[in-house]
């Protein structure tokens, strides 16, 4: 190499390094502005009133409950959806479908993986709504159980490409003792492939979890956003507000470093928290698997 | 750094010499204050007049309808902004300063209680609309109606229709009354939202600005209390004062407006101003007669 495109290379090592350090500032610096203008609300709030149950800030009710367990049941709700259905997926794609199918199927949930999230608020105002407020009687369609099933469509296509990454992960060799041991197909995945693919089809469940935690624009079209405490199981198919569509809803009207202004960042750091928490538990989970592997491989 | 300093001291020079320009020309600088409400129509009139109007100067600050007045009573602003009439105690305080408040009817605005089409009741009261939004009528059946859910539909708290509707139905005026919107009120982004779910849902009811209005929703007519006559929101009877949701919006002047005061109210007040007025979602105040347009002041022989 001459010493010219050493050089080179030096300078394009550089900016490549610079743009990842980069990103690592900008996270650092969007947390600490989190922090910075979300903890005034500790001293501006009592704690038990943060932690009431009325959500009405015009009248200065700060109670952020009802908003977290808002994003909760729609999470849970999007993912009891999309972890049958995208790891079934994932699993077929992997294990059973012909070629010809995989060659749809995979541009397809590519193509799902792109709409974007208004257009899917759009469908579920229109269609969505509607349709579950006759079929199941409902006082309205703008229930947590529309946002469910609309993130849980956003959240297959990551659930599906990381559990069929997981299923090919899997040495052939397991497969060909489970079947030589005279197992059926569907004995060999059920008791042999996703299990020892357990680990990342967990990580793929989280990282789909991530994605619907943090979506805003089609939960605040389709939740009927009230910020209600859910008092039983039926709290699925009633309105909710997420802590996401609280903010975006909020925060252009706020007035800026008033106690609204510091609770809507507090509540962004909450959600912050949230998504590093499953973040983290991903990472930890995905890290099992690479432990896993080398163990498998001794 | 001479050169630096020359330059920084030409220019404070050149900035002094504007200041006193523009104090010489104080006539054209107009202090607007009050209503929340009207805060955002009044920087939009002050933005539009002041593009058409170089010389003019308006300064548009909010701070609540009384605020408003009582610095017009101290002399402090030349218009203030009100969505309600200029008490009589108010009236005294500016006439013991010396000024004849003028008043001024710039805008009005109206909302409509909307519920779908099929639903079969056409009138409420304004208590039954009250006790409807608080929680305390939770199905139609309550009303006369069918035996359905309400399920009730809102703006987002940060609309200003909001707050009025929290504060003259909900509230019917009561500044001791802290009800607030039941819980589980759908607050929805926009006016369109409302129009969808209102024309989707059987069970629903919403309210919402008369110009957002359409055809895929009844509108109910209501009335103010029991045994009232119940009328339905137009332009007609909010501008005649027998719609109950509607009020007016103001503004004062602390004497007889003349000079640049009087063109910027007449501008607020013709037609070009009144556009202004039908775009933010209020309602014009008169459409086209000239005649109520324009204020004539009074001729001094």
């Amino acid at each position: 190499m001459s010493r010219r495109e050493e050089i080179k290379e030096l300078i394009i090592t550089r900016i490549i390094q610079a743009a990842g350090y980069l990103s690592i500032l900008f996270v650092a610096l969007i947390c600490l502005f989190l922090i910075r203008e979300g903890l005034p609300a500790l001293s501006e709030v009592p704690i038990s009133s943060l932690l009431g149950s009325r959500w009405y800030p015009i009248e200065d009710y700060f109670g952020i409950l009802p908003l977290l367990t808002g994003s909760l049941i729609v999470t849970l709700g999007a993912v009891l959806i999309a972890v049958p259905l995208g790891v079934g997926t994932g699993v077929y794609i992997a294990e059973i479908a012909p070629t010809w199918a995989n060659e749809i199927l995979k541009p397809m949930i590519e193509i799902l993986a792109g709409i974007p999230s208004v257009v899917l608020g759009f469908m579920g105002i229109l269609v969505l709504s509607p349709f579950l407020r006759q079929s199941f009687n409902l006082p309205t369609g703008l229930t947590a159980f529309t946002g469910s099933l609309l993130l849980g469509w956003a959240a297959i296509p990551t659930i599906v490409s990381v559990t069929e990454d997981a299923m090919n992960a899997v040495p052939r060799s397991y497969r060909e003792a489970s079947l030589a041991l005279g197992a059926t197909r569907w004995q060999t995945i059920w008791g042999v492939t996703v299990p020892a693919a357990r680990t990342g089809i967990l990580t793929a469940v989280m990282l789909g979890m991530g994605r619907v935690i943090g979506e805003t624009m089609a939960v605040m079209m389709v939740t009927g956003n009230a910020p209600t405490l859910p008092s039983g199981l039926n709290a699925l198919f009633l309105p909710v507000r997420t802590m996401t569509a609280t903010i975006a809803s909020e925060m252009g009207e706020v007035a800026n470093g008033s106690t609204h202004y510091h609770v809507l960042f507090f509540i962004g750091l909450v959600l912050f928290t949230l998504a590093l928490i499953i973040n983290i538990v991903a990472f930890i989970v995905s890290h099992q698997r690479i432990k896993r592997a080398e163990r498998l491989l001794s | 750094m001479l050169l630096i300093l020359l330059v920084g001291l030409s220019a404070c020079t050149s900035a002094e010499q504007t200041n006193t320009q523009s104090d010489s020309t104080s006539s054209t600088y107009i202090e607007n204050k009050g209503s929340d409400t009207i805060v955002n129509l009044a920087l939009a009139w002050a933005e539009a007049y002041q593009a058409l109007h170089p010389e003019v100067r308006i300064s548009v600050t909010g701070g609540g309808s009384g605020t408003g007045l009582a610095a017009l009573a101290n002399g402090t602003v030349d218009i203030a902004n009100a969505s309600r009439q200029i008490k009589s105690e108010e009236q005294q305080l500016a006439e013991n300063a010396g000024y004849k408040p003028v008043e001024f009817v710039i805008a009005r605005d109206a909302i409509a209680v909307i519920v779908h089409p099929e639903n079969p009741i056409n009138r409420l009261t304004l208590p039954q609309i009250s006790q409807i939004f608080s929680g305390k009528i939770n199905n139609w059946k309550e009303l006369g109606g069918e035996d359905r859910p309400i399920v009730r539909v809102s703006r987002e708290t940060n609309s200003g229709t909001h707050v009025y509707f929290l504060e003259s139905v909900i509230r019917l005026d009561s500044k001791e009354d802290k009800t607030i919107f039941s819980a589980d009120t759908l607050l929805l982004p926009s006016s369109e939202g409302i129009i969808a779910e209102v024309s989707d849902n059987p069970n629903a009811i919403g309210y919402d600005g008369l110009g957002y209005v359409t055809d895929d929703v009844k509108v109910l007519a209501v009335a103010s209390k029991e045994g009232a006559v119940y009328i339905k929101p137009s332009a007609g009877t909010v501008n005649n004062g027998s719609y109950p949701i509607a009020r007016e919006l103001y503004m004062y002047t602390k004497d007889t407006p003349q000079g640049a005061i009087l063109d910027y109210l007449n501008w607020v007040r013709s037609s070009e101003g009144q556009a202004i007025v039908s775009k933010l979602g209020f309602v014009p105040y008169k459409v086209m007669e000239n005649k109520l347009f324009y204020y004539e002041p009074p001729r001094r022989n």
